[in-house]
């Protein structure tokens, strides 16, 4: 029995807002897979008040807008985001994240909402969804506004939700998925049910006149505090050459903006090691049928 | 407190229940209905032995609230038998295949099991073995459990 004073449950997204603008409060659950974790860890208060909000069926969705970009209702759950043909034809790595997370029973209850807004640097779809520039639809009952994945998270569980504040949607600008060939690697020790030593999320637009990568983006999560960018390899291999040495320089770079620390699942040295052979690995497994000799 | 009211159908049988809010499903099932079938392990969503079907789908009762249940139809253990006590396929086939040693993840393997039966789907060793993957058996060491998986997909 969870310590639940009082609970909401809701099925309408105005609703929900003009409930959490008066109790600002209340304690949004969605799948509860990191809430009742928390709780029954004893986190928190006694005489907790929960909005439930899996209800609410506006922000269950996943579409193509009539501009291109790609909208993801915030309570999507993984075994929905798995199996969306839009997703599986333009963002490979999401759809990889999502089969990545938990076991079955997890991914029919996790949401993807939930899992960024929990705010740990682990969570499997935070660092692809800062590898596609992904915008967040925040909402109270006054107000609307969008901000960027990068700048939602503060630090450990912190987050940019002002207070009566919901994430409604996730949004994957068209120009940061078309052309683009990606992967997500979770590198765990077991193959299910374990969170991330380290993920990493990398996707690549080519330049085909020259074979070189016309633009290259690099998620990482466990990496560091929050999910982060690896901006110097992004720099470094704009103009270079799709092959495996320029994918080593590549790699050895990503290395630069980590902030990898020591944890009892790893040591900052192995993590930094993961962080190299990992991006290369990726990078690879992705370039095929594109690469070039380095032709001296 | 403040109870709330919901209404499910629980194995095909219409269920109308007043709970608290904190009070999960597995604890529902168990401790108000009385059907002992579905186990508590881990009592954290790992381990699965607490898993049921809620609209077909696996869950970890554990930490599914009860309230998140109202107006759904779920199933466990208990319903997986024909009325007139005869085993299902899958059931059949774990026991021909010596799957359950202390039986106590059983029920959770059979309700995953089902689901994949009843989504009608073809899968290879390794996505059975994903699909079970939510399971975890501290006696067979899964052999047994992923062959009688498959042998009741067949059957
Ligand atoms: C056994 C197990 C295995 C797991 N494995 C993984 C894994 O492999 N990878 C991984 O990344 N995670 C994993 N998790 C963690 C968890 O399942 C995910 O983070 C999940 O996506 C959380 O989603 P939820 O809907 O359950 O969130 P909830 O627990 O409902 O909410 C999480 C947080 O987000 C807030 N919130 C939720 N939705 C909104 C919204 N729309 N607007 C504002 N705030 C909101 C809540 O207030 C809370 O603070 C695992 C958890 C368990 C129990
Ligand atoms: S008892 Fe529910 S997952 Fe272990
Ligand atoms: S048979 Fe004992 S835990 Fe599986």
């Amino acid at each position: 029995m969870f310590d639940v004073k009082k609970y909401y449950d809701v099925d309408n997204l105005g609703v929900a807002l003009s409930l959490l603008s008066k109790e600002p409060h209340l304690i949004v659950i969605a799948g509860g897979t990191d809430v009742l974790i928390k709780m029954q860890h004893g986190w928190n208060q006694e005489e907790t008040e929960l909005l439930g909000i899996n209800r609410i069926a506006e922000l269950k969705g996943i579409r193509m807008l009539d501009n291109g970009d790609i909208e993801i209702g915030a309570l999507c759950n993984f075994n929905q985001i798995e199996e969306d043909a839009t997703l599986q034809e333009n963002i490979i790595p999401l759809v990889e994240a999502a089969a990545s997370i938990g076991g079955p029973q997890i991914r029919n209850v996790a949401t993807i909402g939930g899992n960024i807004c929990n705010g740990v640097t682990s969570a499997d779809s935070a660092s692809t969804l800062f590898a596609y520039d992904a915008k967040l639809k925040l909402s109270t009952e006054r107000s609307e506004r969008i901000v960027p994945i990068s700048e939602f998270y503060m630090g450990p569980g912190k987050v940019a939700l002002e207070s009566g504040e919901l994430l409604t949607h996730i949004i994957i600008p068209k120009e940061s998925y078309e052309g683009y060939q990606g992967r997500y690697i979770k590198f765990a020790r077991r193959k299910a049910m374990d969170i991330a030593t380290l993920g990493v999320s990398v996707n690549y637009r080519i330049d085909e006149a020259s074979g070189c990568f016309e633009d290259l983006r690099i998620g990482l999560g466990v990496a560091g505090p929050t999910p982060l960018r690896c901006i110097e390899a992004e720099e470094y291999a704009r103009g270079t050459k799709v092959s495996e040495e320029g994918i080593a320089g590549i790699a050895g770079k990503a290395v630069l903006s980590s902030h990898a620390r020591t944890s009892w699942r790893a040591s900052k040295e192995y993590r930094e090691h993961l962080i190299e052979e990992l991006v290369a690995e990726a990078l690879l497994s992705i370039t095929d049928g594109v690469r070039g000799e380095e032709d001296e | 407190m403040n109870r709330m009211q919901i209404n499910f159908t629980l194995n095909g049988k219409d269920i109308h229940l007043e709970i608290e809010p904190g009070e999960t499903l597995l604890e529902i099932i168990r401790k108000r209905l009385g059907e002992i079938g579905t186990k508590k392990g881990c009592g954290v969503g790992e381990c699965g032995a607490c898993t049921v079907l809620v609209e077909g789908r696996p869950v970890d009762s554990c930490i599914y609230l009860g309230i998140w249940v109202n107006g759904n139809d779920v199933r466990t253990v208990e319903g997986l038998a024909a009325k007139d006590g005869n085993l299902s396929e899958m059931q059949e086939a774990y026991i021909e295949d010596g799957a359950v040693q202390c039986g106590f993840c059983t029920p959770g393997f059979l309700m995953s099991a089902t689901a994949m039966k009843e989504n009608g789907r073809k899968y290879t060793r390794e996505e059975v073995k994903r699909a079970l993957s939510g399971n975890f058996c501290r006696c067979t060491g899964y052999k047994k459990i992923i062959e009688a998986t498959e042998k009741g997909l067949k059957s």
